[in-house]
């Protein structure tokens, strides 16, 4: 492959561009959003260029600020629930769950093994659900690729329509309460996740074919945006972000909770399939498509578990589910991993029947914060490529 | 000729090929088949928003396509959360698009807060306090068939609507 421009990636040679050494132009400052159907949303950047050079990327945020934690005073703690969904509103399941959880231990509820093996179940499946919008489908869009999205939408609404059968909600689930699930499972709930795996790889495969050796996806996507592992260390980024830049983070596996030790699965880090591991757009990409794989083995093992212990799946969901949510004073930090990145809930209760604060650390508000690093001396196109392998979602970034 | 048919106050001849009609529902006709939206998303109501244009709900197929830029769309979808930081931007899109436009509110939150309209301090409490809106489609999130009914109540808009009386 040709070797690609040589972009400017320090600041020394940003300077350059700056000082008029080199050969210069008249820096230009250009307005991205709110509207634009690449920013995934309603995100604004201020973009300085140099001709078709960034030179600096100012984010704007706040376009979608839904005042998250000012309803958590207000709520009590089950009705919070609804409103983390619309958080991270690609995957609204781990967002409950990751809510839960924190109550859970604050309050030190301990769930039944069906509720955690379902968790796992929906957890996962909506992970792929999640990958396949904002990791893939989209990301295809916005380098070009439209085939791709038209796939990866037709086995979402499969996820979906389990989901539909299981809660009666398509995108925003209200499903993992406090203690337990708002709903059972129907009966046939574990036949159609075995014939929704079975059939999956086979999508992994067309997707593979249509996308990951596309000779203009691969130029569009190499040596762009690349983000080294110290950089990425330093800001906090986490998720497949984190993996694609080489560090074998992962929640699941490094900070257990729920069942995940039971599970073998693998932590993806970002492979250019020529070895050369550098944290650019095709890693955050290839990391994706590794973790569905990853996914559904996991969602494999767990029907299989349930499969074979007849018992597993018998009980009643909300046995744990308290009758009065009111923890004793105290505060906890606890964090999952969702499809984005590191979710962490920080709640401090006053003995009361609503939360006294409720904090969050969203995945994609931190790793937006790279945004300006990984951007600079890049070209104009290339940034769509870059906003677009973050896969962050506006509703968790501004809240 | 199959299309045709379905015009309002339509007459055509056994052997010719003539057809009559009035300029009204020629005109109609034409503005409800290619109804061409803005690909603008806010918040979750735009997931389904873009499922109801790929693959299983294939919005395309009643002539909507969607349009990078306000200049060339008729209808705005107003699919999500407006907070107030946003209303203004909403606004000025909507003054960019050119006559003759028409705006869907889609889901809750545009139609009138939805679950932010008691504690959002940053929400608007429904877009129609902002820009006119043709058709509201309930919903937190509405499935992409209630989006696509919402779309069928606006052509039948656009169908009986009146040249001379605006």
């Amino acid at each position: 492959m040709q070797e690609l421009v040589d972009h400017p990636t320090t600041e020394a040679q940003v300077e350059l561009i700056r000082s008029g050494k080199s050969l210069r132009s008249e820096e230009m400052t250009i307005n991205m959003g709110p509207q634009h159907p690449s920013t995934h949303g309603v995100f604004r950047v201020e973009l300085v260029l140099d001709g078709e050079q960034v030179v600096d990327a100012i984010p704007h945020l706040g376009y979608l600020h839904r005042c998250f934690e000012k309803h958590t005073e207000a709520m009590t703690y089950p009705q919070v629930i609804p409103y983390c969904d619309r958080m991270d509103y690609l995957g609204a399941m781990n967002n409950d769950w990751g809510y839960a959880l924190a109550v859970e231990q604050l309050m030190g509820v301990q769930v039944s093994e069906k509720v955690e093996y379902i968790r796992v179940i929906v957890g996962e499946l909506n992970r792929i659900a999640s990958h396949l919008v904002g990791g893939i489908g989209t990301y295809g869009l916005d380098v070009g690729a439209f085939t791709p999205f038209l796939y990866c939408f037709r086995d979402r609404e499969i996820i979906l329509n389990i989901f539909e059968k299981l809660c009666g909600a398509r995108l925003l689930y209200n499903y993992v309460w406090v203690g337990g699930l708002s709903h059972d499972i129907y009966p046939t709930f574990l036949d159609e996740i075995e014939s929704f795996c079975g059939q999956f790889r086979n999508t992994i495969r067309e997707v593979n074919e249509l996308l990951t050796g596309n000779k203009i996806f691969t130029t569009r996507t190499k040596k762009v945006g690349v983000i080294t592992k110290e950089v990425a260390i330093n800001y906090g980024i986490s998720g497949p972000m984190l993996r694609a830049s080489g560090v074998k983070w992962d929640i699941r596996r490094d900070d257990r909770y729920s069942i995940y030790d039971r599970f073998d699965f693998e932590i993806p880090i970002g492979n250019d399939n020529d070895g050369a591991l550098i944290g650019d757009c095709y890693n955050r990409y290839w990391v994706r498509m590794r973790e569905m794989e990853e996914s559904l083995r996991i969602v494999e093992q767990a029907v299989r578990d349930c499969r074979k212990t007849p018992t597993l799946m018998q009980g009643d969901v909300q046995k744990d589910v308290p009758k009065r949510i009111k923890p004793a004073s105290g505060e906890i930090y606890s964090r999952t991993e969702t499809s984005k990145g590191e979710l962490g809930f920080y709640i401090i209760s006053a003995n009361g029947t609503n939360p006294y604060r409720v904090k969050v650390r969203p995945p994609c508000f931190v790793n937006l914060s790279i945004l300006p690093d990984a951007t600079r001396g890049y070209y104009v196109a290339d940034l769509i490529a870059i906003m677009g392998s973050f896969d962050f979602v506006m509703g968790e970034v501004d809240r | 000729m199959g299309l045709l048919n379905k015009l309002d106050n339509i007459e055509s001849f056994e052997t010719g090929n003539f057809v009559f009609s009035t300029v009204e529902s020629l005109l109609n006709w034409g503005r409800l088949s290619s109804i061409w939206q803005m690909g603008f998303g806010l918040a979750c109501c735009a997931i389904e928003f873009m499922a109801a244009n790929a693959s299983n709900f294939d919005m395309m197929r009643f002539g909507v396509i969607p349009r990078p830029s306000p200049r060339h769309s008729d209808v705005i979808i107003i699919s999500g959360t407006v907070t107030l930081k946003m209303a203004t931007r909403v606004k000025r899109l909507y003054e960019q698009m050119p006559d003759p436009k028409y705006v869907i509110s889609m889901g809750s939150c545009s139609n009138c807060g939805g679950p932010y309209w008691e504690h959002g301090y940053h929400v608007l409490k429904g877009v129609d306090r902002v820009i006119p809106v043709d058709v509201y489609v309930p919903g937190c999130p509405p499935r992409p068939e209630a989006l696509l009914e919402g779309l069928i109540r606006l052509r039948d808009k656009v169908r009986h609507q009146s040249l001379s009386k605006a």
